[in-house]
């Protein structure tokens, strides 16, 4: 299969590793990634903050780029759901955005969505010798439902051991500008998370999520705490041959 | 909303306290724990919830869609049954009537039942400004009342205390306020809910006044429902010789049958009981039976601005059962005062910005108060999506003058992430940077690296890499 990679503004810039690690676990599964050069950003941040008009470009922008991908893959809870379920709140009725957005929203995929329902595949003959906490992240599990899927993923990777995190519904407090805008609730959000992470005792906390590791994983290193933020296409990545180092 | 509330600061800076404060987190923490596993429990007993959701969420649309007509026929309802009907289009007007209307009686002291509507337009302080004392009946009530507090929950106001507040608080103060409580009185629960007893047993027998709020009114037979726990609700609704109840527009309900779906949402939601403990129905007047006279105060107060908005407008199909407040990870760490509204949390957000308007603080930053985490969206019992009402919110108050910072910040990002070349721009101007990019920022950027490390910018993008591998620059990862 070809398929899209919507790789995030984020990703793009701090967390490059993770657009990497998709890449490089789509060719291995004998897919085409393609990067269409032209995107940029799903506009969740304008949106949540109140900049409608603002996101409403960026996501004319995000429907022009992707318009003729088979198949779309987003490596962030947050973004997918964005895309999926905030695109047709933000296109008026009936508008060409609005055409679009339907036409296109049936083939956009956050990561795991691709690899269990599109691509059918739970083992991707990944090699990842840590323990391992899953936070299932608000958007994942809320917005795009996304269940037991991850888990499912990691179960199957070798050398894994997975640790159930406590109170895993809770969210880690980042909510993009609530971070700033909130940032004392936001602050204690993430101490108490990073508490049930660090009780959990796992070497690493994967999300499929880099802003909601990025916030954990600047707290953890602020507070010292030894735990390792890894994004699951990383992990899902990892091989013998070449193994993702936390 | 004006006296109690008046001059709060906005939502940051009030939660910032509450934040410091360990013994409300810890008391927080416990309390909303303890209510959403019960609630859990009792809602995952029933198959069929999300049908009862969404039966609950039609039948308060459709009652939205016409509640002109259902309001009219209320009222000819509550009349035909012998009660009277009175219409308040704000606090004030409201306060007015029911001073008014406690004038009338001859007396100067009326008994409450626990009604968020009446601490909406703060009644009690308007009463008592008409010299005219308000006792409230609910024991969690009774202790803000007696603490000169603030309610910090819907439905368990007294939520940010525990039980050693509340023994030290009944012990001192319940003597100004009547029986007082008996010697040794011990923090067990059993003796707390005695000494209130004792001492609301004596108010219920001299008070010939009674004041209530009502869950729900019927439009069809123009009768009033009560849901309380304690009982204290139904002494006040059948002692007293005149009966005041204020309702909001928004808790008609078309006809007794509706009632079946609420009253196991509500309770369920709220409590997490398979059943309401006391409930109450009264139907205007009846001889020889309850209260001599009925007085319904339907109240606006922004209600009807709140349905003019085509998304926000489902605020107003809450029944105020409270499970979003007690799953917000927000106001779990910060309590109701914050909010600086009689409604807090979750549904506070949405409700209070669109009875009072996004001007003032602490209105303006409400809908800021939430991590979208959708939480409160998934418990709702009327499906309200809480979420999007905030972002809406947000849109209204970006669209009024101020946030200038900010909104230059916005339209900045909006231009480099308008085109992929002025992304790549930015980028490579970052990663020039990345040696001299701090840990720390200073203000306002230090209000995310008090607590944070920011992550380390890398050499090179996702993008740049793509290129060099396009151009063979490099073969695999
Ligand atoms: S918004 Fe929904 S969950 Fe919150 S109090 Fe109202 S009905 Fe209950």
């Amino acid at each position: 299969m070809r398929i899209a990679l919507f790789v995030t503004c984020l990703n793009d810039t701090l967390f490059p590793a993770t657009g990497r690690a998709v890449v490089r676990l789509l060719e291995r599964l004998g897919h085409e990634v393609v990067f269409p050069r032209a995107q940029t950003c799903c506009g969740q941040m304008h949106y949540n903050t109140g900049y409608r008009r603002d996101a409403q470009r960026i996501a004319v922008h995000f429907v022009r780029t992707f318009s003729d991908a088979e198949a779309v893959v987003v490596p962030s809870g947050s973004c997918a759901a964005m895309v999926r379920d905030n695109y047709r709140r933000l296109a008026e009725p009936g508008s060409r955005l609005a055409r679009q957005v339907e036409n296109l929203l049936p083939r956009v995929y956050e990561l795991t969505e691709l690899l269990t329902d599109v691509l059918e595949v739970r083992d991707v003959g990944a090699y990842f010798p840590y323990s391992v906490t899953y936070h299932p992240t608000c958007h994942g599990l809320r917005m795009l439902g996304l269940g037991s899927r991850p888990y499912e993923l990691l179960q199957r990777v070798r050398g894994l051991r997975l640790v159930e995190l406590p109170e895993a519904r809770e969210c880690c407090g980042f909510g993009g500008t609530f971070a700033v805008k909130n940032a004392d609730v936001s602050a204690a959000m993430a101490a108490d998370k990073l508490g049930q992470v660090s009780a959990t005792g796992a070497e690493v906390l994967c999300a499929v999520d880099n802003s909601c590791l990025m916030h954990l994983g600047g707290t953890a290193q602020r507070a010292g705490t030894g735990v390792r933020t890894v994004h699951l296409a990383e992990i899902l990545s990892s091989t013998e041959q070449e193994p993702t180092v936390p | 909303m004006s006296t109690a509330f008046m001059g709060m600061p906005g939502f940051p800076r009030a939660a910032r306290a509450a934040v410091n404060d360990a013994q409300l987190r810890s008391n927080l923490r416990t309390a909303t724990r303890t209510i959403r596993e019960k609630r859990d429990a009792a809602v995952s007993e029933l198959d069929d919830w999300q049908d009862l959701r969404a039966a609950g969420q039609a039948i308060k649309n459709r009652t939205l869609r016409h509640l002109d007509l259902y309001l009219e026929r209320l009222e000819s309802a509550v009349q035909a049954a012998g009660g009277r009907v009175h219409w308040a289009s704000d606090a004030a007007e409201a306060n007015r009537l029911v001073t008014r209307l406690v004038r009338d009686t001859g007396e100067s002291e009326v008994v409450k039942v626990k009604s968020m509507t009446t601490q909406e337009i703060e009644l009690n302080e308007a009463l008592g400004q008409a010299g005219i004392t308000a006792y409230e009946t609910d024991l969690a009530e009774l202790i803000v009342q007696l603490s000169e507090d603030r309610p910090s929950h819907i439905l368990v106001p007294a939520i940010h205390r525990n039980r050693a507040e509340i023994r030290d608080i009944l012990a001192s103060h319940m003597a100004e306020w009547g029986t007082p409580a008996p010697e040794g009185l011990t923090d067990d629960p059993r003796a707390l809910a005695e000494a209130a007893r004792r001492h609301l047993r004596d108010r219920f027998l001299t008070t010939n006044v009674a004041v209530s709020g009502a869950n729900f009114a019927v439009a069809d037979t123009g009768t009033m429902v009560v849901l309380e726990s304690e009982g204290n609700g139904r002494m006040c609704l059948t002692l007293p010789r005149t009966l005041i109840s204020v309702v909001g527009i928004e808790k008609v309900v078309p006809s007794w049958s509706d009632l079946e779906v609420f009253l196991q949402l509500l309770p369920r939601s709220s409590t997490g009981e398979r059943m309401n403990p006391y409930t109450s129905t009264w139907t205007g007047v009846a001889p020889g039976d309850g209260p001599e006279e009925f007085h319904l105060v339907l109240l606006d107060n922004g209600r009807t601005n709140a349905l003019s908005d085509t998304v926000g407008r489902q605020a107003l199909r809450c029944i105020r059962c409270s499970a979003c407040l007690n799953v917000c990870p927000v106001y779990e760490r910060t309590g109701g005062h914050a909010y600086g509204s009689v409604y807090p949390g979750p549904i506070g957000a949405i409700l209070t910005p669109q009875l009072r308007g996004t001007t003032a603080e602490p209105e303006a930053s409400l809908p800021y108060a939430s991590s979208l985490c959708g939480a409160c969206y998934e418990v709702c019992p009327v499906s309200i999506d809480i979420p999007d009402v905030l972002v809406r919110l947000r849109e209204q108050v970006v669209s009024q003058p101020g946030h200038r910072s900010e909104k230059a910040a916005m339209r900045a990002a909006g231009w480099v992430l308008g085109g992929h070349r002025r992304l790549g721009l930015a980028q490579a101007a970052a990663t020039a940077a990345r040696s001299v990019v701090p840990r720390r920022l200073p203000p306002p950027a230090s209000a995310w690296t008090d607590s944070r490390d920011l992550p380390s910018v890398p050499g090179r993008t996702f993008r740049e890499w793509w290129r060099d591998r396009a151009e063979g620059k490099e073969s695999g990862a």
